[in-house]
Parts: C-alpha cells; structure tokens; sequence
C-alpha cells in the first residue's frame, strides 16, 4: 500500500452482511433447523442463597416425551474463563436465584417444561447477601466456601475464606505524603446498579454428541474457540473431539462472550446421545438467569494543590459480582488498572475489589467496567473543579493523560496513544463551552473516557485467505460480526492491501472452529485492530506469491510487477493480468503450469506487554492500547415533574483511523443511546425478601426506544495513528457508551443545580432532589 | 384438535392444520421455514416478529395462526419483488440503518406499514411508528433517515410498483 492512496479503508462500502440482513435470508441460531431436536427445560433455583440436600429426578424422567434429564452430581466440573468457581449445574449449594440446578430434554418444549416442574429439589435456605457491605462484612455468610481451592489465571487474587473474588490494588507515588500537601481534599461516592445487556436475541445453544464421541455445538456466542476451550477443560475432551458453530448473532455486548448455556446444552447431549438438544432462555430468563452487568459502589478522595492540579486521588472501587465471577474478576482487574480514567494522578491509592453476593451473575459488559468507573470520576473532576471555582473544562485539560504523561500503573504514554485533549476541546467547542449562554433549566455538560482491550497478554487472532478459481478473495475470520461491522472492515483491509475491487472480495465470517482460523474472543473492542493486522499480514503473503509467479510469467523481475484493480501489471511493458489467471496458478501458452492455488494464513498477538505487579499494580505496559474520548451532551429539566429531555449528545474519540465513516458513525450512536438507557433507565430490582428480580420483562425493565433518541447525534474522530494498529485503527466499540452518564448529570446539574450520584437519574430522583435544594434555599 | 387454514403468504397460498395454540410466528418459522420473523420476547414487547398481515404491521408472536385464516401476510421474505428489493431495504442498505440485523425485518416491515398509511410523515411520526420496535444496536439515528428517505422514494415515480 506504499505510496497509494487508500481506495477501501476510510470509505463507506457496503456492509457485507447487509443484503441478507434486510431480506430475511441471516440465519440466527434458533432459526436453524436440526431433525428430531429435543427442546430444554432448565430448573432454576427459587432460593438466591442455600444448600443443596436433594435432587430427585425420577418423576421429571418420567413424563412422556423426556429423552434426558441431567444435574450436578453427573457433572461435578467447574467452569469459567478466569475463574473456575461455576459447575455445570449447582452441586451442593445455589447462590442465585436463577442458579441451573437441573435441565431436562423432551421430544416438545411443553413436555420439556411438565418435566422440569417435576424435578424435587430439597434445599436448605441460608441467610443470602445482597451488597457489597453485607458481602464484605466480617460476619458475611460465604457465597464460595470453596473459593481457595478453585483454578484462576495466575493475574487473579480471590480471597480464600472470604466473599472477595479478586482485589487488584494500585500503589502509585506516595499517596498519604501527597494528600498532606494538598490545600484541598475533596471525597465523594457514587453507585451503579446491576443492568442487564437487553440483546434483541436470547442466549441460544444447540447441541449434539454423535455416536462416535464428537460434541458439537450452534450456538449465540461471541467466542467459538473459547466456548470450545472452555468445554473441553469442563468436560476433559480434546479439542478435537468438540465443534462449535456460531451463525448469526443477535446482538452480545458481552452478554455472550466466554461461556454461557453451551456446557447445560452439551451435558444434555451427553445424556440423549446422537440427538439435538436446544437450550433457548425465554426473556424472562434472560434478565436474571444468565448473566447481569456488575453494581459498582465508589468513593473517591481527590488531593489538589492551589494550582488546580490533583496531587493525590484515592479509588476505592467495590464491585457487586453476583452468585459467580468466573468472568467478573477481570472486570474487577480492568477498572483497576484503569481506575485514574483519562487522567495523570502522581500520587494513587486504588482498590478495585470483586464481592461475591447472591444476586445474578455479573459478566463483561460493553465497557467492561469502564462505564461505571467513569460514572464516578468523572462526577468527582467536575466536583472538584466546582468546589475549587474552576472550570471543569479547564481543570480536565490541566490534568488529563497525553504523550509523556504517566497512567496510574506507571506507563509513560507515547506519541502514538491518542488524545484526549483534542477530544475534550471539540467537545467542549461543540458545545459552546464558555459562550456565557445561560437558560433556565437547560444544561450543559460533558465527561470523558477512556479503556483498553482487557485480555490476557497473549489474546491471538488469525486469518485465512484464499482465492477462488475465478479471482474472487475469499477471507475467513473467526471474529463474530454481531453488527459492528467486523466483516466489511475485514474486507476493505483485503480490498485496500490486494487492490481488489471491492466485490471480488468475500468474507466467511460465520466461524466453525473445525474449519476456521483460530481467535481467542470478539470482545475487549480489539477486532478491527487484532483481526485488520492478521488480514494485512496475510494479505501481504498473497501478494507476494500472486508477484512471484507473475514474475515468471511476464519473465520480468518481481520487484517491477504491481497489482492494481484485481490485476497483476508490469508497468514498463504494460503487460497484466487478471488474477483469475494466477489464482490457482499460472499456465503457459505451450501448456505447463507453475506455482499453485493462492492462499496464506497469518496471526497476530499483541507484543511487549507486562504483566502488573501484584502488590502495586505499576507496569511499564500492562495493555495493547488506549482508546479515549469525550462526549457532551445538552438537556433541559422539567422543575415541576422531574423529568429532563436529552437534546443533544456529542462526542468526540481518537479512533487512530477511521476505517469506514458510517459504521463508525453506527457504533457511536448505537453506544451513546445505550448509554443514554442505563444513564437515565435501566437498573434491575432485587426484592430483597425472596431475592429474585422484579422487573423482569421488556414492559418493566425499560430501555430506549426510538422516541427516546436525543433529536441530535453528533460524532467526531481524531485520528493519532496507533503504532500497532493496521493502517493506524484501534478500537471504538465499547468506548461509546462509557462517558453519557456522567455527562447527562453533569449536564442536569449545570441545569437545576442537583446532583444525582446513583444510577440511574430518574426523574423520581431529579424531582427529589430540586425538592430538597428548594428546602435548603431560603425564599428569594 | 387442530384447525385447518389458508393463508396467502408472501403471494403464494398455503393451507395448513394447526394447533389452535399456534402462534402465527411459530407457524411462520416452525412450519413455513420463514424465519425473518425473530421471537425477541414472545410477549409483544420487542417487535422482532412484526409481519404485514393484510398490510398491518402486527406482532405475530400475539395473534394465533388460526386467526391469519384467510388474511394476506407479507413477511421480509416477501418484501422484495421480483429481485428487487423495496425502497425501505435499499434505504436500510445505504444508510446502514442496521448492525445485528435482528430487528431489522420488523423494522422495516412496521416502516412499510407506516409508510402505507402515511406516505410523508415528519420524524416524529416515525419514532412514534417505531417505537414498539426495540433496536439495542443502533441507537436508531440511521434508522429514521432510512425511513424518511424511503418515504421520499416511494412517493417519487421509482416507488410506484412498490405501493400498493
């Protein structure tokens, strides 16, 4: 690509999946058809916290149509892809309501039911926890007895014989020392509660065990060879005795990365060999029995000298797990080496600490972490800045990270990291920060963000390319394209490496890990950047053969030959060819044929990463990237009802290249509307007498509409090149949703002068709080 | 007991028995292979289902397949004609008015329904339209200038054949 123009990347080509997704003909996991597939019926804990005295499973097995019934006691093995602290189905003791204690398998989902109805269950109710204060308490009941005998990744620290799941500490400076210099030390606390990711498609996995031991399985996933990786260690199978499938994915935002119904889907396979069992949660179920987005209960003191600059800033981050953490605690470790956010803090004292309770199972969540943390900090600058006189803006810019600035683990970042400086100042242009226009009841207010792919250090992708007999590039992937486009922007790095016209690439993007390259997970927003880098190397390879044997061909050095426009050309004699000629190699006029079918495979792992240090957390670099960015938003607030209308949301990120302008422009709006749902909506209700959820439905558990969109969506990108990034592009996906709540409360505190610290801002608690103020303030 | 009944699908007459407890989207996907039709909540929240029957957009996984007798259904698999796709999948296309994709035959079909009975309505008909439609994608920008531009299209010469 030396020299040239890009053609592909940064144009808005046609999304790749888009035909079959506006004619019907995407094929989703339940909508595939599998002969004399069994249907399943999963028996849920109504307890959120008890043992286990009994499972009797003769009367379900009974019913007629039943071909399967499995629990516990068959399957005693853990799972878990950081933490192995999860069995198959609850063995001795149920920590959620929701929890799988038994699945049966029947000829009809009506007999599958009757069936799991009729399995007795004895349990003996212990006294549950629900919070992060009950769970740490000294006298908390332990949700994980057993926690110090579990596997974890060796970057994991639970704490045997007590309720904590992992606790990353961050010990940067000398935080005490700093804060006693500080003319002011200023602390608030802030809390999230847990939500639940609303994919448009519930989690849904199809299984079989076929009679000579071969497990496969269809499922929603975000992560075939992790599913299979993580079968395999459950089941003790080899890998290559397991095949798992995705086909179209509705929607995941983490809900379905690592591993979700596929081990209840295959131990029931186990039980009714050669046959297909589904295993499809109801909506119901997927509110509260799969898996929730963590709580999060902060406090943060802040230490600044006269200067405006913080000197000191504690972060003390308590995350609500729920009943299991095996995917969790690396939430819990992201936002601890992050817990500074956009910020260059000298001095940091951070705990980031994972709590066990009974409530549902928190797991990643488009942000993983990130938008809770920053709902705090965020908060807590403009805070600051307020009580100190500033300007937020102003003090942001003071304080926030950039080239030859240190994050909160010691990382010295370079000039290739990004920006948050430019973003904040569009932002804040955007808004006509400072302008002095002032109406009532109408605000302004922006926040920032940042996040990094939180991955093990060795998180791999790879590609495939290969060539068809007519000159067609086929390209398989095994990143899941769920929507945010990885397909088409796969294509345009083909495209724009192969110079290809644009349709004579194809990408296979519905991975089976039987015949596709390897990729560790679509999450951690690293696809464009992780799988765009293997497509390049691999492109490259291609290429290289495509010249050698044009080379030959033309008799002229391969040094000269070119490829343009989905032709091999020799530019001094004119002379090319289409490269349906060399795809499955070349033959000459007289009859003989040189080289072969044109194809290359190539990987990519990200280089150079460190691992944290376990007491302190520094590291020179703990992560691949950063991605930051700002969004603004404007509001206006009803005084007498409470209520407040987002007008506007603006943001701006340092996406390094922007690879195709209207999926980007797709992402960011698809992010702040989903920030917008859990900034001013959605929050799931624990009754604590019985511990289930009570807004378990689409009619009580809201989230946006289209009636709810701000009337504008703004979206603007710097692009600082990312050294490792392909054609300078790292990653956005995620980034999107995290700053929109701290921004609408900034924003409505700018409006009414009330501060809403708990999410989410409803206008219940808007209208109590102007309530409040009014009481405070005498009369005028 | 099931009931025998004759619906016209997507033009193509089809008689079946069914369960008087069929849901006209079971039918649809189960017994017809269209499976453009998503069940999202089976509980008429979502939209994901939404078909035409008799040109009104309906939630299928609400209205019993015994109820379908003798109406007119149009679902996505039936929405282009002959090859040619409706103005509102073209107008999805270009504006990437879709990520998942599993909203998006609902989308369109209620959009269509829309577009039926108001052939130039302001954006705020359309969120209105759509606002049984649940999108967790998009942020549903792209989707009312899709179907703004569509309605455009449909009531200039191009649309004609697609406006019944």
């Amino acid at each position: 690509m030396s020299g040239r123009a890009a053609r592909w990347v940064g144009t808005d080509v046609p999304r790749v999946d888009g035909l079959e997704k506006v004619t019907g003909a995407a094929r989703y996991t339940a909508d595939l058809k599998f002969p004399r597939m069994l249907h399943a019926a999963v028996v849920r804990s109504p307890h959120p916290h008890a043992l286990v005295r009994d499972v009797r499973l003769e009367a379900a097995a009974r019913v007629p149509g039943v071909r399967a019934v499995a629990a516990g006691r068959d399957f005693p093995f853990h799972v878990g892809i950081y933490l192995k602290d999860q069995t198959v189905f609850a063995t001795d003791r149920v920590r959620y309501v929701g929890d799988p204690v038994a699945a049966v398998a029947a000829e009809t989902p009506e007999a599958a039911r009757e069936a799991a109805a009729r399995v007795e269950v004895e349990y003996e109710p212990l006294r549950p926890v629900f919070d992060v204060a009950e769970g740490l308490a000294p006298d908390a009941p332990l949700v994980h007895p057993e926690l110090g005998r579990y596997e974890c990744v060796p970057w994991i620290t639970p704490r045997a014989g007590t309720n904590v799941c992992n606790h990353l500490k961050v010990r940067k400076g000398d935080y005490e020392a700093a804060l006693r210099r500080c003319a002011h030390a200023i602390e608030h606390r802030f809390s999230v509660p847990q939500v639940q990711h609303v994919p448009l498609e519930p989690h849904v996995s199809v299984a079989r065990m076929d009679g000579a031991g071969k497990l496969e399985v269809w499922t929603s996933a975000q992560s075939p060879f992790t599913v299979r990786h993580l079968l395999c260690a459950c089941f003790r199978m080899p890998h290559g005795d397991v095949r798992v499938v995705v086909p179209h994915v509705g929607g995941g935002f983490g809900g379905k990365a690592g591993i979700n119904l596929e081990p209840i889907a295959a131990a029931l396979a186990m039980k009714a060999r050669g046959r297909w069992v589904r295993v499809m949660v109801d909506r119901s179920e997927e509110f509260y029995a799969v898996v929730v987005r963590q709580g999060l209960e902060a406090r943060l003191v802040t230490g600044v000298d006269r200067d405006g600059k913080v000197l000191a800033q504690k972060l003390q981050y308590l995350w609500n797990c729920g009943g299991y953490g095996g995917y969790g605690v690396n939430v819990v470790r992201a936002a601890g080496y992050t817990c500074g956010g956009a910020y260059e803090f000298p001095n940091v004292w951070g705990d980031s600490i994972g709590v066990y309770t009974n409530r549902p199972v928190g797991s990643a969540y488009r942000g993983f972490g990130m938008q809770e943390i920053h709902w705090a900090l965020e908060q807590q600058m403009t805070m600051v800045a307020l009580e100190l006189g500033l300007d937020p803006v102003e003090f942001r810019l003071r304080n926030c990270l950039g080239p030859g600035k240190s994050t909160v683990t010691g990382q010295v970042l370079d000039e290739h990291a990004g920006r948050v400086d430019r973003c904040i100042r569009k932002v804040a242009e955007e808004l006509g920060w400072g302008d002095g226009r002032r109406e009532p009841y109408r605000g302004r207010g922006l926040a920032c963000a940042v996040k990094a792919p939180a991955m093990p250090n060795d998180a791999a992708s790879s590609v495939v390319l290969k060539f068809c007999e007519d000159g067609m590039l086929e390209v398989l992937i095994s990143g899941i394209d769920y929507g945010q486009g990885l397909r088409t922007v796969a294509a345009q790095f083909a495209a724009e490496a192969l110079d290809l016209p644009f349709d004579q690439v194809r990408v296979r993007g519905l991975p089976d890990t039987d015949l596709s390259p390897y990729d560790w997970q679509t999450v951690a927003s690293r696809q464009t950047w992780a799988t765009g880098n293997a497509v390049l190397r691999a492109a490259e390879s291609c290429k290289q053969q495509l010249l050698a044997m044009a080379a030959r061909a033309f008799d002229a050095p391969a040094a000269r030959l070119r490829l343009a426009d989905g032709r091999v050309l020799d530019p001094e004699t004119g002379r090319s060819l289409p490269l349906a000629r060399l795809a499955m190699g070349y033959q000459f006029d007289d009859g003989h044929a040189i080289g072969g079918p044109v194809a290359a495979a190539a990987g990519f792992v990200p280089e150079g990463l460190i691992f944290l240090d376990p007491e302190t957390s520094q590291s020179p670099k703990p992560v691949a990237k950063w991605t930051f960015g700002c969004q603004g938003v404007e509001l206006r607030v009803d005084p007498e009802t409470g209520r407040f209308t987002v007008e506007r949301i603006v943001g701006c990120y340092d996406v390094g290249k922007v690879v195709h302008p209207a999926l980007i422009r797709g992402q960011t709006y698809g992010g702040m509307v989903q920030g917008l749902g859990t900034g001013v909506m959605e929050e799931l209700l624990l009754d604590r007498a019985t511990g289930r959820i009570r807004n378990a439905s689409l009619t009580d558990y809201k989230i946006p509409t289209a009636e709810d969109v701000p009337s504008r969506l703004e979206a603007h990108f710097v692009e600082t090149p990312q050294a490792d990034g392909p054609l300078g592009a790292r990653g956005i996906g995620e980034h999107t949703m995290i700053p929109t709540p701290a921004a609408i409360a900034d924003a409505l505190y700018d409006a009414c002068g009330v501060r809403i610290t708990s999410l989410p801002i409803t206008a219940e608690k808007v209208l109590a709080a102007l309530r409040a103020k009014a009481e405070d303030e005498p009369a005028p | 007991m099931t009931h025998r009944i004759t619906v016209r699908v997507n033009g193509v007459l089809e008689t079946a028995q069914v369960d008087p407890r069929r849901s006209l989207l079971a039918f649809l996907r189960d017994d017809l292979d269209l499976t453009g039709a998503k069940e999202g909540c089976n509980e008429g929240e979502c939209g994901a289902c939404v078909v035409l029957v008799d040109g009104k957009p309906i939630n299928s996984c609400l209205m019993l397949a015994v109820e379908a007798d003798g109406r007119e259904i149009t679902t996505i698999e039936g929405l282009a004609r002959d090859g040619v796709l409706h103005p509102l999948q073209r107008a999805f296309l270009r504006h990437h008015a879709l990520q998942c994709g599993f909203c998006t035959p609902g989308m369109i079909l209620t959009a269509a329904g829309l577009l039926a009975e108001n052939p130039d309505p302001t954006e705020d008909e359309v969120r209105r339209a759509l606002s049984g439609n649940l999108c967790r994608c998009t942020g549903y920008r792209q989707i009312l200038d899709a179907v703004r531009e569509a309605a455009a299209e449909l009531r200039g010469a191009a649309g004609k054949e697609f406006v019944r």
